[in-house]
């Protein structure tokens, strides 16, 4: 197989590498397709479906789905939008999330996507479900009424920093972001400068010490919508 | 032909979603010559006096009475907005919802630092609404038409929503006044 190829997106011919994902080959093509599990510079999960699109007709996450010669992708659609706005109301009514005190707002990714989703509300039925929070550590906190469970940590702990702090434990709705010590954040190798801590989307975990550092209206999505950094490479 | 009517209430919230609506400045002036208000604490008419074309809710139900005033709302108006975000998803009132009712009574009333209680009683009055195990967002109370979330939505979020609907035109939001704080 050549190791240059193009693929449709949307109906424009974008180029692509062997080995690329659909989402990495559309981000060089400046075409945004919503995801929040995926980082750059983290191994592909797969875990939110929020990069959902349509390969040849069928559903496959843009972030794990390798590009392949000729095919055909709808990413920006009315259907998959529908589909992408399902998945983050489900995220905020299964979690407690309160953005007006929430000191991630206006840099949270979640947030960001109901934003650019035009989510004005949830349409599933609040949980409130119980949470831990754990503030042991002297420097960072895990507040899990907002985690979301995408794993970012996770993965950023594990491959970037060398220390395997977070892990997951419990299934389905019972399934927490969990540390990997007696319980304790705070008897973990964490330290605050850790891509773990950077690595969250949401203000699941925060450093201490911070709070609302940045003024409202100079928060990284408070005019531009998320992806509009990708978008701006396009041709 | 007389001008259309709207009406306003604050159920579990903080009268900061109608201090937004009052910060259109001197935009209250046009509001006067399209619309009346009809029951609201803005002209304190504390009863309805007709149909509403706009009812707009800000909120969410914490006890009886709120489910009273929401229900009265849906029946007087064409339209009912979800204002604030205590109306579209609890807000700050609904950080009581993952305590159970009678603890948070128990904290308020008995064992908080700062309460001074000799009578040792949990209020229990019948003038007092009864509680909620929960609070409620609105639409999950009644049907809701439209929501502007926000802590509070800013008043240009809110006078975009009330002319549009004034001016028989879809309430489109720009990417800027859709914010959850
Ligand atoms: S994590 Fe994001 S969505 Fe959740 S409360 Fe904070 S700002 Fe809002
Ligand atoms: S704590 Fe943050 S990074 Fe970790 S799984 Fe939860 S949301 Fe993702
Ligand atoms: S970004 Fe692809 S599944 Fe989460």
């Amino acid at each position: 197989m050549a190791d240059n190829f193009t693929f449709i997106i949307d109906g424009t011919e974008i180029p692509a590498r062997q080995g690329q994902t659909i989402l990495k080959a559309a981000d060089e093509a400046g075409i945004y397709i919503p995801r929040l599990c995926n980082k750059d510079g983290l191994e592909p999960y797969g875990a939110c479906r929020v990069c959902t699109v349509l390969v040849n007709g069928r559903p496959q996450s843009a972030c794990t789905q390798p590009a392949q010669p000729g095919i055909i992708v709808e990413n920006d659609t009315e259907e998959l939008t529908e589909m992408r706005k399902q998945l983050i109301e489900m995220l905020f009514v299964e979690g407690n999330h309160f953005c007006m005190f929430c000191e991630k707002s206006g840099n949270c990714e979640l947030q960001a996507l109901g934003y650019r989703l035009g989510i004005a509300a949830p349409r599933f039925p609040f949980m409130f479900p119980q949470r831990e929070l754990d503030a042991t550590h002297p420097e960072v906190f895990v507040d899990r009424n907002r985690c979301i469970l995408c794993g970012r940590c996770v993965r950023a702990s594990r491959d970037q920093d060398g220390k395997n702090v977070f892990q997951f434990t419990g299934r389905g709705i019972k399934k927490r972001i969990s540390v990997n010590a007696t319980s304790r954040l705070a008897d973990t190798e964490l330290k605050s400068a850790d891509k773990a801590v950077a690595a969250c989307p949401v203000g699941s975990i925060l450093k201490k010490g911070v709070g609302y550092a940045v003024p409202i209206g100079e928060r990284i999505y408070d005019h531009k919508p998320i992806g509009s950094d990708i978008e701006s490479k396009a041709k | 032909m007389s001008k259309p009517k709207v009406a306003t209430t604050s159920l579990a919230g903080c009268f900061g979603c109608h201090m937004s609506l009052l910060d259109i400045d001197e935009r209250i002036l046009q509001l006067i010559e399209l619309i009346d208000f009809d029951k609201s604490p803005i002209d304190d008419i504390k009863e309805f006096t007709g149909r509403c074309l706009v009812g707009l809710v800000e909120g969410g139900c914490a006890n009886e009475e709120n489910v009273r005033v929401l229900q009265d709302f849906r029946k007087h108006c064409d339209i009912l907005i979800s204002v604030g975000d205590c109306a579209t998803m609890g807000g700050l009132p609904a950080m009581r919802n993952t305590i159970p009712l009678r603890e948070c009574l128990e904290e308020a009333y008995l064992n908080g630092p700062s309460v001074y209680n000799p009578s040792g009683k949990i209020p229990n009055d019948e003038e007092i609404p009864l509680l909620l195990n929960k609070v409620y967002p609105c639409h999950e109370v009644v049907k809701i038409d439209y929501h502007l979330p926000g802590c509070p939505p800013s008043a240009d979020t809110i006078w975009q929503a009330l002319t549009a609907l004034l001016g028989d035109k879809p309430v489109g939001m720009p990417y800027e006044l859709i914010k959850y704080d």
